[in-house]
């Protein structure tokens, strides 16, 4: 067999497999894939894939879901699996698969959305019937009313209703309250006094009120649910950056794929470059150049020879490797991280949510305020019918109508602008955290730069020899190489064609022409002997074993880090640097940046410079990308990632932003402090109308039609005041153009 | 008056229809993709979307 893992390109066969893995069963000997695909844009991108995966052998439907920019594929299962990623990459549509299993439809939505259309039918309805009550029908006509009303109310809340209800006898078995129980007791109360009313014959019956109100706050849960879950697939959609699989030689020489979780210690994996590492292993044979950057933080390539010990997760850049796990999946780093994961989620404090803190002293007060109402009239009139009646009056006006659209309304609002910054937000709580915050940890590699390397002083290098090696570099995939090429490109040189390059993984490139040998590498192995100072992130080119010239290369900062650094510290906020990477390249760039760091630390040490922080009363947002940095992340009081991340580090930030530059971060702030100034004025504007409407209620003054009008104008208030958040210039506009002028360029870090 | 009451079922009736017809467009999937219906519309093959089902 001729495939096995050899050149740049992983092999075709890998990526069969991992669809084959990723894919499910769905009976009529069939399987489903479905695909990511983020670049899908327009109606002709639906048109040339769903053509191109249709005329693939043993394909029987593909469907483009543009919304979501994803693709549904059905290929029957006897067959070998079609070759999806391949085609869709020719095309020019760059895809990764999605795992089977994560993306089920989501059962709580559709049921919001059938329980808000029910109790809207139900309104509308009841509310017709309600205003010829009001307009002075005759006794007969509104006890008819009232019985249809009854028969319509009756069923639809039995079905609408039972989100607020069940949440809140979870909550009340518990010992708890929370914003469901005085929205039930509220609810069920006004229903059961109006069938009473009804059956007698009395004139005010209250049963467009209980379903308006459903109505109404089913909108703010449907809002609210909907946010999150546009949040969570859009963060689902990006590329996975852990191995699904790997390619295994076993003893008697047939090679099999298999996934993950069935990889044993001491079995030989062959490792194509382009691949990540997929357990902790030890290097047997081959020689290559390993990228550690997404999991420790060191920035500069490293070089894996026989015997070195590779972390699962680092990727294989330039030459194939045959490596021996030492550890199960359940057992590498991988897992142990996700073990501090778990362990710092546990180890910090349960956050409360607003709406919820509110609610613990809201049902109490609103509670007390009836029963008074109650003994109160008890006492005046002595009439148990009445007394009750206004009692379930103030239930009802007082019932958290504004209050619960309050909170949701302004964070679907908040979240919405992020979204069109490309900031994925994960849920309310989150929003409330970030808008608490006093301290930024950022981590470097990844975070304040880029994984990709630049070339450094480049005016230095002599023209022609950038062109050079250059010419030579455009041929391989070495970040080194990569920085070069890119170098060359910008400076618009002409290349040099060689007839033959080679790549000696771990050690460079090598090109030859009629009359000399190029070398571009590692200093000892491109020159002849000679003594040079060799710096780690440094690369020569030779020229028949002389030196031609030397090439530095560094991190390339992220567009705006300085704008983002310096915005944060107006916004008053103290920033701490503290990355895994060595010592220099860290300090230069805490020093650019002027802020205080840390190098070298470990996941630990990440986690213990944020209980230290946190120890002295600072509420920290920890800002990572790497697996040494997903512990902190976790521990942090809110954190956020970069799309670039690892896989368990967007999962486990509450933010993650899908644009490069750095101002993404400053802006989610003020975006969550603007969101948090307009929930307290909403909650404001909601006590407001209850200090209004309370002691008409209690006077015994609150008519069915006086309810509804109360409840529906402070909830219109409270929505239009959320939307105001839509339309407030952002502060990051105001303050960057205040200080934009005298700020350093953005630069890189050496 | 008692002449219109029969308005009311009629009303009752149309509601209902309507929301029927929401909740069979919610079970087909009609909004599970906003925008790709926006451009399929005016894709010029009429196609049928599986080409292949047998």
């Amino acid at each position: 067999m001729s495939c096995c893992a050899a050149g740049l390109v992983p092999d075709p066969r890998d990526s069969r497999e991992e669809i084959l893995l990723a894919s499910r069963p769905i009976g009529d000997g069939e399987r489903q894939t479905e695909l990511s695909v983020p670049s899908i844009h327009c109606g002709g991108c639906i048109h040339t894939i769903e053509r191109a995966l249709h005329a693939l052998p043993n394909v029987s439907y593909a469907r483009v879901n543009l919304s979501t920019k994803r693709v549904v594929v059905r290929w029957r299962s006897e067959a070998e699996p079609p070759p999806l990623i391949e085609t869709l990459d020719r095309l020019g549509y760059p895809a990764h698969l999605f795992d089977f299993g994560t993306e089920q439809k989501d059962p709580a939505l559709g049921e919001l959305i059938r329980a808000l259309a029910v109790s809207g039918f139900a309104a509308s309805n009841i509310m017709l019937l309600s205003v010829s009550i009001w307009s002075g029908a005759d006794a007969a006509t509104r006890d008819a009313f009232h019985w249809i009303s009854a028969l319509i109310a009756a069923p639809a809340l039995l079905y609408s209703g039972q989100v607020f209800f069940r949440s809140a006898w979870r909550s009340l078995r518990h010992g708890q309250t929370n914003m469901d129980v005085p929205i039930s007791i509220g609810v069920l109360l006004a229903f059961g006094m109006s069938a009473y009313e009804t059956l007698h014959r009395q004139p005010h019956a209250y049963f467009d009120a209980s379903i308006t109100l459903v109505f109404f706050l089913l909108i703010g849960r449907t809002l609210d649910h909907l946010m999150r879950e546009r949040a969570r697939t859009a963060i689902r959609g990006l590329a996975r950056l852990a191995a699904r699989g790997a390619l295994v030689a076993e003893d008697d020489g047939n090679r099999s794929y298999l996934p993950i979780e069935e990889i044993r210690p001491g079995m030989t994996i062959l490792l194509a470059a382009g691949e990540r590492v997929p357990v902790d292993a030890v290097v047997v044979s081959g020689q290559s150049d390993i990228d550690c950057a997404i999991v420790s933080g060191e920035s500069l390539p490293q070089v894996a020879i026989e015997g070195s010990k590779l972390q699962s997760g680092v990727l294989n850049l330039t030459g194939p490797l045959t490596i021996v796990a030492t550890a199960a999946a359940k057992d590498s780093f991988l897992a142990e991280i996700t073990r501090m994961v778990e362990a710092a989620e546990t180890g910090r404090s349960a956050y409360r949510r607003i709406a919820d803190r509110t609610a613990r002293l809201y049902a109490p007060a609103v509670h007390l305020t009836a029963l008074l109402t109650f003994v109160g009239w008890m006492i005046v009139a002595g009439d148990a019918h009445r007394a009750l009646t206004i009692a379930v009056a103030v239930l009802i006006i007082t019932c958290p109508c504004a209050l619960g659209l309050a909170v949701p309304m302004v964070q679907v609002v908040a979240a919405r602008r992020l979204f069109e910054r490309g900031i994925m937000l994960r849920d309310g709580s989150a929003l409330e955290r970030l808008a608490e915050i006093d301290a930024t940890i950022f981590d470097k590699t990844g975070t304040l730069t880029f994984d990709r390397l630049r070339l450094a002083a480049a005016e230095a290098v002599p023209i022609k020899a950038l062109a050079i090696a250059a010419s030579i570099a455009s041929r391989s995939t070495h970040p080194y190489s990569r920085a070069l090429f890119a170098a060359a490109q910008e400076a618009k040189l002409d290349l040099v064609t060689f007839d033959r390059v080679t790549e000696q993984p771990g050690a460079g490139l090598e090109a030859r022409t009629a009359d000399a040998v190029y070398r571009f590498g590692r200093p000892d192995w491109a020159l002849d002997g000679t003594a040079l100072d060799v710096r780690a992130s440094s690369a020569v080119l030779s020229e028949n074993g002389k030196l031609r010239a030397v090439f530095q290369f560094d991190s390339e900062l992220r567009p705006d880090a300085n704008d983002a650094i310096c915005t944060l510290k107006d916004l008053g906020i103290s920033i701490k640097l503290v990355s895994g990477d060595r010592d220099e390249p860290v300090r230069k760039l805490a020093t650019l940046l002027d802020v205080p760091c840390l190098a070298g630390a470990s996941p630990r040490q990440k986690i213990e410079q944020i209980a230290e922080m946190s120890a002295e009363g600072h509420r920290i947002l920890m800002v990572g990308d790497g697996l040494n940095d997903t512990p902190a992340l976790a521990a942090a009081h809110v954190s956020m990632a970069p799309a670039s991340a690892a896989d368990v580090g967007r999962n486990a930030a509450d933010l993650v932003f899908l644009r490069d530059s750095l101002l993404s971060v400053p802006y989610a702030i003020t975006t969550a402090r603007s969101a948090s100034r307009l929930v307290r004025q909403n909650l404001a504007l909601a006590i407001g109308y209850n200090a209004v409407a309370v002691p008409v209620a209690v006077l015994g003054h609150a008519t069915p039609l006086i309810a509804a009008v109360a409840m529906s104008v402070s909830s219109i208030i409270v929505i239009a005041n959320a939307l105001r958040l839509g339309q407030a210039r952002p502060l990051r506009e105001a303050s960057s153009r205040k200080t934009g002028s005298h700020l350093l360029r953005p630069e890189t870090v050496r | 008056m008692n002449d219109f009451f029969f308005l009311i079922p009629v009303a009752l009736a149309l509601g209902l229809a309507g929301l029927a017809a929401f909740m069979w467009s919610l079970r087909t999937g009609q909004y599970e993709d906003l925008d790709g219906a926006a451009e399929r519309i005016i894709a010029d093959e009429d196609a049928p979307i599986r080409t292949r089902a047998d």
